[in-house]
């Protein structure tokens, strides 16, 4: 540790960090364009000059290493000078454009040109023009904005893992972009959007759509990756007009996946939003009276089934679940993938070593799985970890380029490849469950897991990742066949009278018997809500209150950014209120009534926000029926950009999976 | 001063941004190349091949001399030296750009690189200028003659002001030139010759002109 004292306050920081870092802890505010605590250092844009005490000249605070007992100024007339300086030079090639640009009022530039910036400028020569890039559907540039800080190219380079972009040329003609014109081939290319200081680099889907004093802001968590992201949702008139990341260290740091990202213009299109009850063979419009009116003269004395959909709240599952135990039925499901998971204990099903603790990981083997496009945000922690060295990664199954080296493993060559790792990882894709000998797979995993010393006290090595942000909170609620109860495939092959497809989109709908009357609750019309019977238009999670429990284990909590469109309504209001009209009323008439009842049946829900438990202290693995497949592996998710109905509704999504996937998809599934 | 227009002044040889039309599908080194990479990168420790960068991009750009007449990168070959090095093709284009001696566009068989820094500009570089102009057809830095034979460049100090004004033809520093001695230079290129390179009155290296001053056995 080292004391420096800043600007009077003395303060201790590691040996090692930086003077900006110093003056953080001290609590002084430091300008700077090129820093970024999560990339690396450049020392290029010159803003956070400071004073340091026996240095000739003021210093860049960013690159320049603390020592102890160092003194260190940041408001002295000479270090105001020294900015002032940097910004009129900054300011010498930025258009005066602000009025026009998207970056006006949330832009680093304009907020420290307040600060050092001069109200005219010496300069009298022209400025330069650059030309703008394209760097993908998503990004928007306007080159000319650009200050030289280079975030961005040492993001994709350190973060992203896809080195595209670079500054060409020198001095006057230097230029930021691919050079060869490509759209960034990276999935988290929406981050590019947020660490760039100016405008040169904005979101092209909100190209000239708001101001950011102008948004309602909402804390929530994304939903469309099995990772939980914090999100931000910036709604205007009910309308949500932008989704970011917030910073969350122990999931996501500030990144986000351009699927959570983007797709929100998806929630405004083929929506659900009125019931429909089929009358005469057709649906047809009809009100909330009628449609649970159907409900109720139709389920009575009926053999019932239902299944949760892979984005749904834990409230609206809880709820359906608690409907379905009191109208005596145990057939449940929420594995649309028929994913042979093992729910009898949590950390069968869980990423137990936690999205953090991958930065202790020294070996990894991935099987069936392919994290760079399931949970990109995930595969970006992985990259981290390799950056920092010795790390090895091993792939049974299809290997694809996950951004660091990889190595092609049998599975019986993995425990070989884990050999002598202190802290070895088994990452798990659910897609590899969803076959025949899925259970054997799980198996497999976690011995390989306990084989190579994955499962101690202290360590947990074994790591299921799922998909979708309500996969993991379906399976701590349990929503599964009960006693004696049915699974999905039994259901849809007759087993039931009558279905409930709670959000579940995510099959397909021509497996229903015919005969089976379908209840089909959501938000999104779709191949399911078609062959429905009833139609009960639900929220998204951008318009509801809910719970998600994301691949590690984290219970979560998003909130209601706008409300349902049309008469739409939360889903758990809708089951509360069928239950009420099948004379089974559910014992809650709250939000928080819910939440209590919930918690009090799964103390999971109780522990909000906390990561997975440390270690194991049970070693035995799930039970393996059937011998292990010959099959190889196939990953489950091809097309990154649409997945679900909202991302299949999404035109932006639409457009990066035009641009991205060769040979070019048929338009819109379905 | 006056303001410069976008890629104007002595970067006019020198494309940044999306390359032009002209490029070619592919490149391969040829074996001539392949002997000198083998010595180059044998130079730098494993797994530190990237050193190797700016070597390699002159190897490809003396092989386009030798075997289109013109020597440039193209941007092809710029992959294909970024897959010899195993690094991004983009450290690479960011190399090969920010360097001005390598020509990111197709340029003439002779490369006129007129040195017009203060000490030859003092030395006579304008007269220099003038008859590459005029002997060579040229209009004006950036120019490639109509016959395709020369490209006129401005370049920063070659460091040889000793024995200023200074034309470089591709690789070959031409010293202590002047308008006619230029001229005859250039006729002698179009003739298909290369004449000795060097002082063009005779200097023998940075000695004197004249002759040695000192030393010459007769201050006794």
């Amino acid at each position: 540790m080292a004391k420096v004292t800043v600007d009077g306050i003395e303060v201790e920081v590691p040996n090692g960090a930086s003077v900006l870092q110093a003056c953080e802890a001290a609590g002084k505010e430091v300008p700077r364009f090129c820093y970024h605590e999560r990339l690396s250092v450049a020392g290029n844009c010159r803003m956070c000059l400071v004073e340091v005490e026996k240095a000739p000249k003021p210093v860049a605070s960013c690159a320049y290493p603390v020592m102890d007992g160092m003194k260190v100024f940041t408001d002295t007339p000479v270090v105001r000078n020294a900015r002032r300086g940097v910004m009129e030079f900054l300011l010498i090639n930025h258009p005066l454009d602000c009025p026009i640009c998207d970056q006006g009022g949330e832009c680093d530039l304009q907020d420290q040109a307040m600060a050092y910036g001069r109200d005219l400028s010496r300069y009298d020569e022209g400025k330069r023009a650059v030309k703008d890039k394209y760097v993908g559907p998503l990004i928007k540039t306007v080159m000319n904005r650009c200050i030289h800080c280079t975030r961005c190219v040492r993001f994709a380079a350190e973060v992203a893992g896809v080195p595209e972009m670079g500054a060409t040329g020198r001095g006057e003609s230097m230029e930021i972009g691919t050079y060869v014109e490509k759209a960034l081939s990276s999935e988290l290319s929406g981050n590019l959007i947020d660490i760039c200081p100016v405008g040169a680099l904005t979101s092209r889907p909100y190209a000239f759509v708001s101001r950011p004093w102008e948004l309602r802001k909402t804390e929530s968590v994304d939903v469309l990756d099995a990772v939980g992201a914090a999100i931000r949702v910036d709604v205007r008139g009910g309308e949500v007009l932008r989704i970011m990341p917030r910073v969350h260290d122990d999931v996501n740091e500030e990144w986000l996946g351009d699927r959570g990202r983007f797709s929100f213009d998806g929630l405004k299109r083929n929506r659900l939003d009125r019931p429909w009850v089929r009358r005469d063979g057709k649906l047809q419009p009809a009100s909330w009276a009628e449609a649970l009116g159907a409900i109720a003269r139709a389920l009575p004395g009926k053999r019932l089934g239902a299944i949760a959909g892979d984005t749904m709240d834990a409230e609206s599952m809880f709820a359906l679940k608690g409907l379905m135990a009191a109208l005596g039925s145990q057939n449940l499901d929420c594995r649309q993938d028929g994913a042979k998971l093992d729910a009898s204990r949590p950390d069968y099903y869980l990423f137990n070593t936690g999205i953090a603790g991958i930065e202790q990981a020294d070996a990894i083997v991935i099987i069936g799985s392919n994290p760079r496009v399931e949970a990109p945000v995930l595969n970006a922690r992985i990259r981290k970890r390799w950056m920092t060295g010795a790390l090895r990664v091993g792939v049974v199954g299809p290997v694809a380029d996950l951004t660091y080296p990889t190595q092609a493993v049998a599975m019986g060559e993995a425990g070989a490849f884990l050999d002598g790792a202190k802290n070895p990882m088994v990452i798990l894709g659910r897609g590899a469950l969803a076959r025949e000998d899925g259970a054997a797979v799980l198996a497999a995993a976690w011995d390989l897991a306990k084989q190579a010393g994955g499962l101690r006290e202290d360590w947990h090595g074994f790591n299921l990742l799922h998909q979708f942000g309500g996969q993991v909170a379906a399976l701590d609620l349990g929503f599964l066949p009960g006693e004696g109860g049915l699974d999905m495939a039994g259901m849809l092959a007759g087993g039931v009278d009558a279905l409930w497809l709670l959000g579940a989109d995510g099959f397909d709908a021509s497996r229903i018997a015919p005969g089976t009357f379908v209840i089909y609750q959501g938000h999104h019309g779709e191949a399911a809500a078609a062959r429905a019977d009833v139609i009960l238009p639900g929220a998204t999670y951008t318009e509801k209150d809910g719970t998600y429990v994301n691949t590690e284990g984290r219970v979560q909590r998003g909130r209601m950014a706008v409300t349902p469109p049309g008469e739409a309504r939360e889903d758990w209001k809708i089951i509360r209120a069928a239950s009420q009209m099948l004379g089974v009323t559910l014992p809650y008439d709250s939000l928080e009534a819910l939440r209590a009842e919930m918690a009090a049946a799964h103390p999971v829900f109780a522990r909000l926000d906390q990561g997975p438990l440390p270690g194991c202290t049970d070693d035995a693995g799930p039970v393996a029926t059937g011998a292990l497949g010959m099959a190889p592996f196939q990953l489950p998710i091809q097309n990154y950009w649409q997945v679900d109905p909202i991302t299949r509704a999404s035109p932006t999504m639409a457009e990066c999976a035009a641009t991205y996937l060769q040979p070019k998809p048929l338009l819109a599934a379905e | 001063m006056s303001a410069q227009g976008p890629g104007g002044g002595f970067h006019a040889t020198h494309a940044v941004g999306k390359a032009e039309a002209a490029q070619p599908t592919e490149f391969a080194f040829d074996a001539a190349s392949e002997a000198e990479i083998e010595k180059i990168i044998a130079r730098y420790p494993a797994g530190k091949q990237a050193s190797a960068v700016i070597p390699l991009l002159y190897i490809v750009q003396r092989q386009m001399g030798r075997v289109t007449g013109s020597a440039w990168v193209p941007r092809v070959a710029m992959d294909v030296i970024a897959q010899r090095l195993s690094m991004p093709p983009m450290r690479v284009y960011e190399v090969a750009t920010f360097y001005l001696m390598f020509n990111t566009k197709p340029i003439g068989r002779y490369h006129l690189q007129v040195c017009g820094t203060t000490p030859c500009m003092l030395r006579g570089s304008d007269d220099v200028l003038a008859a590459c102009k005029s002997a060579g057809g040229l209009k004006g830095y950036g120019d490639t003659s109509a016959d395709g034979l020369f490209t006129l460049t401005e370049v920063e100090c070659l460091g040889a002001c000793v024995n200023a004004p200074i034309l470089q033809v591709d690789d070959d520093y031409y010293e202590d030139l002047d308008y006619d001695s230029t001229v005859r230079l250039i006729e002698a290129l179009k003739r298909g010759e290369r004449p000795p390179h060097g002082s063009a009155i005779g200097r023998q290296t940075s000695a004197p002109e004249g002759g040695p001053m000192v030393l010459t056995g007769s201050e006794d």
